[in-house]
């Protein structure tokens, strides 16, 4: 099979504007896009950068968008995209910094916004802490999460509210207020309790949309919200204490 | 010149370890190729090891219990008093990294839920499904994150500096600006992960080319035991993506073409959960005698699980065989083969994680402590980075306050710097030669096919003399890529070095170790030898070659005997 791969290009040090540069490839065999490009790389055009690490969809290494699709290139078979052309672009909303390689700082920096750990309390326990696996299930959704950027890229807040801290910043505070062990105090994480937070989600569901790890971080904004709000109604009730 | 106390080079598990455990009133920052998190310890899956005694079968496990079957799994190998240092370790290490956030998957009243694994005689594997590397590592850089770790990301270490048996720092190639840069330090941790991709066929992410024990290799540090790699059972036919072996833990039989679960032949007590040097000899054998599919892989069958089990415990074995093989094995068998794995051997250092040269240390992968000796058992790897990391991460920052200054540092380190930039220009200079990926392609099949599962000395001997080959193609390897900045290129060339230093090393110790010995089996010499061979190799850089020795394995409580499973 033959494939056209045009490829986004460009070196913000360099060059004025991205452009895209054409690359012809032809294999016979079941290959990812990662696979492609790297042969493309190392036959065609040593200078062609890109990330990539584990090539088994868990390091978050490889996200881009294949066709004007987001996903890992490890995990894209050239197949499944079912055309000879193959446009290849960094996730967009973001900085390049060369190629397919983009500047995440936005990205991590509203993760730590959101203090992404966990609060617990007191001691170790001398045998541990005692969970129920069916808590551990409901937070299971939201720690199958790689932090790859596909949804912050993706959403269509981010690009417009700088200071929106993105669809995986708030499932990832979910994930914690959702955890028995974390103690953090309502004041703490209430401060989400804003447009730049948890109502600064327009209900879009592109997240949920572009995730390869169907993690759907829009159910976990949604969660917030209502956690948000029961944890203020009780905050006013004046028969509390 | 930029100066930390601590350096720490890798952000996966054992260099986050490192970085958490380090006196924070000292100045420590980690220096790491790629994001912390897209480290090869995220792929991780079936679990840790701690004899925790949660599982109802496992009542009467204890630390001992477990060190013992390390000891055993080890083929005798391991020094058995860091083993015991391990296994003692392992219950306080898991309550740690639960109270730090890790999710692990539960039994009925909350308690932490434990599978079987190969080689162990309670099921002691604690486990967040098939995902527990990824748990761990994102917890670990969660409170790295919270403790305001100091991250250089992106940075490729290019040099281990060390003068008159001193380390002084590192040079690193800092891909985003295409520099060159010198780092001093007081002492400097390696935390840089294995070699797996010095073989064609391996689970290990594509990163894991192992310059970081080249590195240290090449400033004059001893390498241990790098003959002893370990080749898991169980890699997805084609990509050679890992299979947990909490597949066969949870239940899971591995089933030839005859429809036979053929371990009984092998090890009729243990059938799949035996150790891994022996279930994938045992694989490999099947497919030679004719008793494969298609000539190269059995199955892995886990339908008799049910649905259920199989979506609960082993999401991700499931979501990869979707992925990368098209097929849901709640249907249909995995096909699977062996791959390499994992790296018993690596930089020589002892209980402290110090090696013999001064302030450098190294934990995880990467090191050998030896606690793995001959063949690790599964579960015992994230122990090993979390526990020593832990441990090297405290000595080092004794090591720091009682430190002096070295004269001269910053020249040497300059100077260093200087001599690689002009070398990266000597490769670009050139508008012709050897590309990398052809000579990496070479090395890779030849490594697969002389230095795997079956050695012989006429194979291993040949080896030597094609490394040879692939080292004067190396001197003609030249850049095409016009840009340096996030060049891949010149990361993969940087690298290729360390691999031919590392598959010389290892075959070199594979060629003169004639016994047979955990995942180091020799067709010529098929028993185990303790009289001559119970001891570690040392190879070590010396006059422009590699230099052996040998050191003495600490003997603890138990005498070496036969494995039987």
């Amino acid at each position: 099979m033959e494939y056209l791969f045009k490829i986004l290009r460009f070196d913000p040090r360099q060059d004025e504007h991205p452009y895209f540069q054409d690359y012809s490839y032809e294999t016979e065999e079941t290959k990812s896009v990662l696979e492609a490009l790297m042969e493309i790389r190392n036959v065609q055009d040593c200078s062609l950068s890109f990330r990539y690490s584990c090539r088994e969809a868990i390091c978050g290494s490889c996200a881009m968008v294949l066709n004007g699709k987001f996903d890992l290139a490890c995990r894209t078979e050239l197949e499944s995209l079912d055309s000879p052309l193959i446009v290849v672009e960094p996730l967009p909303n973001l900085e390049i910094q060369k190629d397919l390689v983009v500047d995440l700082d936005p990205f991590w920096e509203a993760l730590v916004k959101i203090e992404p750990f966990l609060h617990s309390e007191g001691a170790i326990p001398e045998k541990g802490h005692r969970i129920e696996d069916e808590k551990i299930d409901k937070i299971f959704q939201y720690v199958n999460c790689i932090l790859c950027g596909c949804c912050y890229s993706a959403c269509p807040v981010v690009s417009k509210r700088e200071n929106y801290l993105g669809p995986a910043a708030l499932a990832k505070l979910y994930r914690f207020v959702k955890d028995p062990r974390d103690k953090r105090p309502f004041k703490n994480w209430s401060r989400v309790n804003t447009e730049g937070g948890a109502w600064g989600c327009h209900t879009i569901f592109k997240c949920n949309e572009v995730c390869p790890k169907e993690v759907r971080p829009a159910d976990g904004i949604e969660a917030l919200r209502r956690k948000l709000i029961v944890e203020k109604i009780k905050s006013l009730n004046p028969f509390k204490r | 010149m930029l100066s930390h106390d601590i350096l720490i080079v890798g952000g996966g598990l054992a260099g986050l370890s490192a970085a958490l455990s380090s006196d924070p009133s000292l100045s420590v920052a980690v220096i790491s190729k790629v994001h912390p998190l897209r480290s090869h310890s995220v792929a991780a899956q079936g679990g840790i090891n701690a004899a925790l005694g949660n599982n109802p079968d496992g009542k009467d496990d204890n630390w001992e219990r477990h060190a013992f079957d390390t000891i055993k799994g080890s083929d005798y190998l391991a020094d058995q008093d860091t083993a015991e240092l391990m296994c003692q370790e392992a219950s306080l290490t898991i309550y740690e990294l639960e109270h730090l956030g890790v999710p692990f998957s539960r039994f009925p009243g909350g308690v932490i839920a434990q599978r079987p694994f190969g080689g162990a005689g309670f099921p002691r594997t604690c486990y967040a499904a098939d995902r527990t590397g990824l748990v761990i590592l994102h917890t670990l850089y969660e409170q790295s994150v919270r403790q305001n770790v100091r991250f250089y990301n992106e940075w490729l270490v290019t040099q281990l500096v060390v003068k008159d048996g001193r380390c002084l720092g590192v040079v690193v190639y800092d891909l985003e600006n295409a520099e060159f840069i010198p780092v001093q330090a007081k002492a400097v941790v390696f935390a840089t992960g294995g070699y797996g991709r010095v073989y064609m066929k391996t689970t290990n992410a594509f990163i894991n080319h192992g310059s970081g024990i080249g590195a240290a290799y090449r400033a004059g540090v001893p390498l241990k035991d790098l003959e002893f790699v370990q080749f898991h059972p169980t890699s997805l036919l084609g990509k050679n993506i890992l299979i947990t072996e909490g597949a066969r833990g949870e239940g899971g039989y591995l089933v030839n073409n005859k429809g036979r679960r053929f371990m009984e032949d092998y090890a009729p007590q243990s059938m799949e959960l035996s150790p891994r040097d022996i279930v994938a000899r045992a694989i490999q054998t099947e497919i030679d005698k004719g008793n494969g599919y298609e000539s190269q892989y059995v199955h892995l069958d886990i339908r008799h699980l049910g649905a259920e089990k199989i979506k609960k415990r082993l999401p991700g074995i499931r979501e990869i065989c979707i992925n990368f093989a098209g097929l849901d094995p709640i249907d249909t068998p995995i096909p699977i083969q062996p791959a390499q794995h994992y790296s018993m051997g690596g930089i020589d250092v002892d209980k402290n994680c110090a090696s013999a040269v001064e302030g450098f240390y190294a934990a995880g992968e990467c090191a050998c402590v030896s606690v793995h000796g001959a063949n690790r058992l599964g579960g015992n790897s994230l122990l090993d980075t979390v526990v020593f990391g832990k441990i090297a991460g405290k000595k080092i920052s004794e090591y720091v306050r009682g430190a002096n200054g070295v004269t001269d540092s910053e020249k040497n380190l300059l100077d260093a710097a200087l001599k690689f930039k002009n070398r990266v220009e000597g490769w670009r200079k050139k508008d012709s030669g050897e590309k990398f990926h052809i000579l990496m392609g070479r090395l890779k099949a030849l490594m697969n096919e002389k230095v795997g599962l079956f050695r012989n000395k006429n194979e291993l001997a040949h080896c030597l003399e094609t490394i040879q080959e692939l080292r004067e193609a190396y001197e003609h390897v030249y850049i095409s890529g016009p840009c340096l900045r996030f060049s891949q290129e010149l990361v993969n060339i940087i690298e290729y070095e360390s691999m031919l230093d590392l598959a010389e090393v290892i075959t070199l110790g594979a060629l003169n170790r004639d016994e047979t010995r955990g995942s180091h089996y020799r067709l010529d010499f098929e028993k185990r030898n303790d009289e001559e061979w119970l001891k570690h190799t040392l190879i070590t850089w010396q006059e422009g070659k590699p230099q052996i020795s040998y050191k003495d394995v600490f003997i603890g409580k138990y005498q070496p005997a036969e494995r039987k499973y």
